[in-house]
């Protein structure tokens, strides 16, 4: 076999005598490479025997051992937001309709949706509606973004009361549960403020005059508005009443919007988070969801002892 | 003090005390000249010239004035006045309020809103007091 003439030529350079030589040394270091490697890799632990892993997750995650699988749950900060175990029958569509959840996610699409909107929306007369149609218009997305916020405000209203009304069909306000429905009564309120107060944000003809109208009747509460009942004995005027102090000013004008913005943006949100954590702390105090009698799967009923 | 913080001290709102030129200056009927700047309708009618303040007296929406049906008619909820803001259909409760007027010294006329003249289903008219019209 001829070898080509560069080769011999290498050969004769470096003094070689044989191909042989040449591959047996390459294998010596191959071998001595993966022993190293072996080694290295021997040094690594199972990721999950890592100090790292051990240091962010607090329990091994056991999936045999229930207590194991409950502990997992509990000491995690996302997982443990849920109970570790549920009854059966609270996971029944027909029974819950998930709208207490559906009215949550809303919220959180609303509070995500909102925060995009801020980056574009300056909450002052004349530039606030330039502002919706350069938001329809021309910013990217802008007008999925709009139209999410405000189909989702109208569906958390929606809800909200669809929850209420299941809450009340199954009897769920009854005790123990007195007080979380008193929490949620507060909360509707403050979910209807939070749609009202948004309302007159974008600065158009429907929401400035639904503020008119709604801070009218403002005027009108007992105590508190310049024409309501004992509103004159009390010296309330148009410039001291509550209407004022809810508008800034005796009309509907920049200071309205303004305030409307932060109580929408930042007063009520922050509130109403507050007396979610109650609300959804209350639920598992009382409880857990309230469901119909337990069903029983026939392979737990016992059969009755003779005697 | 939590309260007295939401009550500005001053606002920058149009005065509600303003003159509005001479009784001659005016026809006779409805003129909507001063609806944007303080939202008044000034009314002259054979015997008086009187200021109407432009607010629904169903839930606070300016009306429009409609030349020629010859009524005051609220976008709002659909309330309707005669040419002299006397109620007629829909659902306000009232004529809508007349602000105070008096002559100057000049004999210009001085409109305060603040001081509104009322005619509340059965109860006292207000509209024949003394600074609630000018005698023409």
């Amino acid at each position: 076999m001829d070898e080509p003439k560069d080769q011999k030529e290498t050969k004769q350079l470096t003094g070689e005598k044989s191909d042989a030589g040449l591959v047996g040394r390459a294998k010596e270091t191959a071998g001595a490479l993966k022993d190293r490697a072996f080694e290295e890799a021997k040094e690594y632990k199972d990721p999950q025997q890592t100090q790292l892993w051990k240091s962010i997750f607090r329990v091994s995650h056991e999936r045999s051992d229930p207590r194991n699988r409950s502990l997992a749950i509990l000491s995690n900060v996302f997982l443990h937001l849920h109970p570790a175990k549920i009854n059966r029958d609270a996971v029944r569509y027909q029974y819950t309709w998930g709208m207490g959840g559906i009215t949550f996610y809303l919220f959180v699409v609303l509070t995500f949706t909102g925060v995009l909107l801020m980056f574009y929306y300056h909450p002052s007369k004349i530039v606030a509606f330039r502002d919706i149609l350069y938001l329809e218009h021309d910013v990217p997305f802008g007008k999925l973004l709009r139209n999410m916020h405000r189909w989702a405000a109208h569906l958390m209203v929606i809800t909200t009361w669809l929850h209420m009304f299941r809450v009340v069909l199954t009897g769920s306000y009854k005790k123990p549960r007195e007080f979380n429905w008193c929490v949620g009564v507060v909360l509707l309120v403050l979910t209807l403020l939070l749609s009202f107060t948004g309302y007159l944000l974008p600065d158009d003809q429907l929401g400035f005059w639904a503020v008119t109208v709604g801070t009218n009747m403002a005027r009108a509460t007992p105590m508190l508005g310049n024409e309501g009942p004992f509103g004159a004995q009390l010296g309330l005027t148009p410039y001291n009443d509550v209407r004022f102090g809810l508008l800034g000013g005796s009309i509907v004008d920049a200071n309205a919007l303004l305030r409307a913005y932060i109580w929408h943006c930042i007063g009520i949100p922050l509130v109403a988070s507050i007396f979610m954590a109650v609300h959804f702390w209350r639920i598992r105090k009382d409880g857990g969801i309230s469901g119909p009698a337990p069903v029983m799967l026939e392979s737990e009923m016992k059969v009755p002892k003779k005697k | 003090m939590f309260v007295r913080f939401f009550l500005p001290r001053a606002i920058f709102e149009p005065s509600s005390i303003f003159k509005i030129g001479f009784p001659g200056d005016y026809a006779l009927g409805v003129d909507t000249k001063w609806q944007q700047a303080y939202r008044v309708w000034v009314i002259k009618t054979s015997d008086r010239l009187f200021v109407v303040y432009a607010r629904c007296t169903h839930l606070g929406c300016t009306p429009d004035w409609k030349a020629s049906e010859n009524k005051f008619k609220c976008p709002c909820h659909g309330s309707g006045y005669d040419s002299e803001a006397i109620n007629f259909e829909g659902p306000a409760p009232r004529p809508m309020d007349r602000a105070h007027v008096e002559l100057d010294a000049e004999g210009q006329v001085v409109v305060d809103t603040s001081v509104l003249k009322k005619w509340p289903k059965g109860e006292k008219n207000e509209f024949n007091d003394p600074g609630a019209y000018i005698p023409l």
